[in-house]
């Protein structure tokens, strides 16, 4: 466990060591974005909106009590989605998505020696294929979780009035109530957790594939499972630290 | 001319390669011949620095390449072409980015009309010039061979290795890339290495083999003098071959004469 931690830390350190040049960097981490990120849109969107939905129905559920007033069903919705729902549960969903096409793909390329021929040719290959799939996470997990937010929002409205609920007008009111502008603000500085701690991971496993194509199931598998375990424990100590 | 002093490597306490001292000769293919699982690999990954020898030195026209400075060590690898046993090629790109690909990325001062050019002749080089738009996976392992060969020499290599160039090919398509690696060796001058243990290979393209068995070198010559080799294990391993026996009992009925008039890649 030490040493493969160990082994992580100096992955990190020869992404950087050697680095390539700017320009090089920028269209590779542009690419991988596209793949990361705009490519992710449609589930992230799916799995936000019917979240949000469903949260909505199962708080007018349960908040029978005549004295709450209905806008508080939004504002547990609005509560939910930003602190927890939108950047933990979409991180979760990336990392199944973007986690496993990171490793297989890493994977793939090792066993079939592309990897081997970057740096026969005087490539950095981690520096090449690692660093814009960690920057291009950085840069686009933050715009999915506002997406999700958005559309979690959305969802919990749509499913509220359609269903009966609570009125649009509740909604809203409850959306708007004790707002706190620093709550989004979280949500972000853990979307950028997430992002690293999913694309690291995944090319690290990814990257040191051996074997065949059985290993590049088994790292896509281990990259996910690992990548969940991370988020879940980086969740609670931010949520420690940061609230 | 890459020399080779003194390389060991082990693996978990077993020995894969035992001392071994060879030379690679510029202008000439270079063959590593031996038996699966007698080290030729690995060596190959020590000349190219994908893996660390345990002991012993590797030196590229009388450059130091082992446990030297990271910048000098890059400067010898951007030198070196290499074609895999699969080819290597990269899979998102077509057989032209996979060419343009090192000059990209080893020489950013040439223009981009200066890469078009250079892939051009590259791939026609190699008989390709009309797949440049394939990608790898819409094309045979042949012709991937000789997308591997465009993308090892675009650079202008000093140094080209291959590792099975032949494995995986019918004959015909192997004398065809074997002849195409030994015309660009002649042609450029550069130190070309080859892994086989193709005999077709010895006897086409072998200007200088080494022949490597567990771990060690036993004997290094040429074409012409590998079938009069006093060494057990080569004579062994040379008459394990199903075309040399197939030969030898043709010439034991009185009948290979006949068989050589016939050849018809010697005739074309």
């Amino acid at each position: 466990m030490v040493k493969t931690f160990g082994s992580f830390l100096l992955f990190l350190q020869s992404m950087v060591s050697r680095g390539e040049r700017f320009k090089t960097l920028w269209a590779r981490t542009i690419d991988e974005a596209i793949l990361i990120g705009v490519d992710s849109v449609f589930i992230v969107s799916l799995v936000s909106a019917f979240i949000g939905a469903v949260t909505c129905v199962q708080i007018s559920y349960n908040l029978i009590n005549p004295l709450i007033p209905k806008a508080t069903i939004g504002y547990m919705v609005r509560e939910m989605t930003i602190l927890e729902l939108a950047p933990t549960i979409t991180s979760i969903v990336l990392a199944g998505k973007v986690g496993s096409s990171i490793a297989g793909g890493l994977g793939t390329m090792r066993i079939t020696e592309q990897i081997d021929a970057l740096e026969v040719m005087g490539i950095n290959s981690s520096s090449y294929l690692v660093l814009p799939r960690i920057l291009a996470s950085l840069l686009m997990f933050p715009l999915l979780v506002i997406l999700a937010m958005g559309l979690s929002i959305m969802g919990g409205y749509i499913a509220g009035t359609l269903s009966g609920s609570i009125s649009a007008q509740e909604y809203i009111e409850g959306i708007r109530e004790d707002f706190i502008p620093y709550n989004i603000l979280f949500a972000l500085i853990k979307s950028l957790v997430f992002a690293f701690l999913i694309s690291a991971i995944s090319s690290f496993k990814g990257f040191n594939t051996r074997g065949g194509a059985l290993e590049v199931g088994a790292a896509s598998t281990g990259a996910v499972t690992n990548s969940i375990i991370a988020i879940l424990i980086a969740d609670f100590v931010l949520a420690a630290v940061l609230l | 001319m890459i020399e080779i002093h003194n390389i060991q490597k082990s693996f978990d306490g077993n020995a894969v390669l035992k001392g071994i001292n060879c030379t690679f000769e510029t202008g000439k293919c270079n063959l590593l011949l031996g038996g699966s699982g007698t080290g030729k690999s690995v060596l190959l990954q020590c000349i190219v620095g994908l893996m660390k020898p345990d002991l012993g030195s590797i030196t590229f026209d009388g450059t130091v390449f082992t446990n030297n400075k990271v910048n000098i060590r890059q400067e010898i690898r951007r030198k070196i072409g290499m074609l895999f046993q699969g080819s290597a090629l990269f899979d998102s790109m077509t057989v032209y980015e996979n060419t343009e690909f090192p000059l990209k990325m080893l020489t950013p001062e040439m223009t981009k009309e200066e890469r078009r050019d250079r892939v051009e002749f590259c791939l026609k080089r190699v008989g390709l010039e009309n797949a440049g738009n394939k990608m790898p996976s819409e094309i045979s392992g042949g012709m991937k061979k000789r997308v591997g060969i465009a993308r090892a020499i675009a650079p202008n290599c000093t140094y080209l290795f291959c590792d099975e160039p032949n494995s995986g090919l019918d004959p015909l398509t192997s004398l065809k890339i074997d002849e195409l690696i030994h015309e660009i060796t002649h042609e450029y001058n550069i130190t070309t290495a080859i892994i086989t243990h193709d005999m077709n290979s010895v006897v086409e393209i072998g200007d200088h083999i080494i022949f490597l068995h567990k771990g060690m070198k036993l004997w290094d010559g040429d074409k012409d003098t590998i079938l009069n080799a006093e060494v057990p294990e080569l004579k062994e391993f040379i008459f394990s071959s199903s075309l040399v026996r197939a030969a030898k009992r043709v010439d034991d009925e009185g009948g290979l004469q006949d068989v050589l008039d016939d050849d018809p890649v010697q005739a074309k």
